[in-house]
């Protein structure tokens, strides 16, 4: 990706997918941190787009965007009674320790390893061929997942029932 | 300058991290569950961009793997937000520090 459209798309993206995370971890609020989690879930969206996966771009807006932030503001109107801050407990600087040291060792690995990866032409229209391979040679996978969704389903109903 | 997988697996690292620290560190179980998402979200990132950098154009493996990794992502919501409302009314609280049941 040289051209320089791709290149401010990747740093503006970059820049509101880690922003919006940091400040869903830093601020005090729950409700606003799911607004920052929304965004930064767009961010994620729009650098999918970015690397053409049009399709994935499109099911993250509608089930991360949509769907589960949906279910987070359910969860958070429904325990009315729960603290609304978003506070740490005393793990706070053992979790900074260990998040930081995972992230510094990924990050050491990816800029050390010779990915070998060549200027490849991009995806284009990923939406059918993805619904082919869907089809065809992970039909199982399919299958099998749209039985997990029901199983979710019926859990989280049972979990919440009033009995 | 041009863009390389690099640049991606950076910003992932960077994403997961967050969503750790908040799932290590948060008190309540909905902020956990905030960052659980984030490092789900940072983990299908990665798989796109090996995805859009590494493979041939026409497999789509890949991104065939993050569409499974996000209808089981939409299922772990689901469920675990269940589990939080069914804690709450049992317990009055979503605290972790006082969800210690099995305390020794």
């Amino acid at each position: 990706m040289e051209d320089a459209g791709s290149v401010v798309a990747f740093w503006a993206l970059a820049a509101l997918t880690l922003g919006a995370a940091v400040v869903t971890a830093a601020v005090r609020d729950l409700v606003r941190a799911v607004v920052a989690l929304v965004l930064s879930f767009l961010g994620v969206a729009g650098l999918f787009v970015l690397l053409s996966a049009d399709f994935l771009g499109v099911a993250q807006v509608l089930i991360y965007a949509g769907a589960i932030s949906v279910l987070i503001v359910f969860a958070i109107v429904l325990t009315p009674r729960a603290a609304r801050d978003n506070a740490e407990t005393a793990m706070l600087w053992p979790a900074l320790a260990i998040a930081g040291a995972l992230m510094g060792l990924v990050i050491a690995v990816a800029l050390a390893t010779d990915w070998g990866d060549e200027a490849r032409e991009g995806f284009r229209e990923t939406a059918s061929a993805i619904g082919e391979a869907l089809l065809n040679r992970y039909v199982l996978p399919f299958e099998v997942a749209s039985v997990l969704l029901l199983a979710a389903m019926l859990g989280a109903i049972v979990l919440v029932r009033e009995d | 300058m041009s863009i390389g997988l690099e640049h991606f697996l950076v910003l992932s690292a960077l994403l997961f991290g967050v969503g750790l620290f908040m799932a290590l560190s948060k008190r309540n179980i909905i902020g956990i569950l905030m960052g659980i998402e984030l490092m789900f979200n940072a983990v299908n990132l990665s798989l796109v961009s090996f995805a859009r950098f590494l493979e041939a154009a026409e497999r789509l493996s890949g991104q065939v793997f993050v569409v499974f990794s996000i209808t089981v992502a939409a299922a772990e919501a689901a469920v675990a937000l269940a589990l939080a409302v069914a804690i709450y009314r049992r317990r009055e609280s979503v605290d972790v520090d006082r969800i210690n049941l099995l305390r020794w």
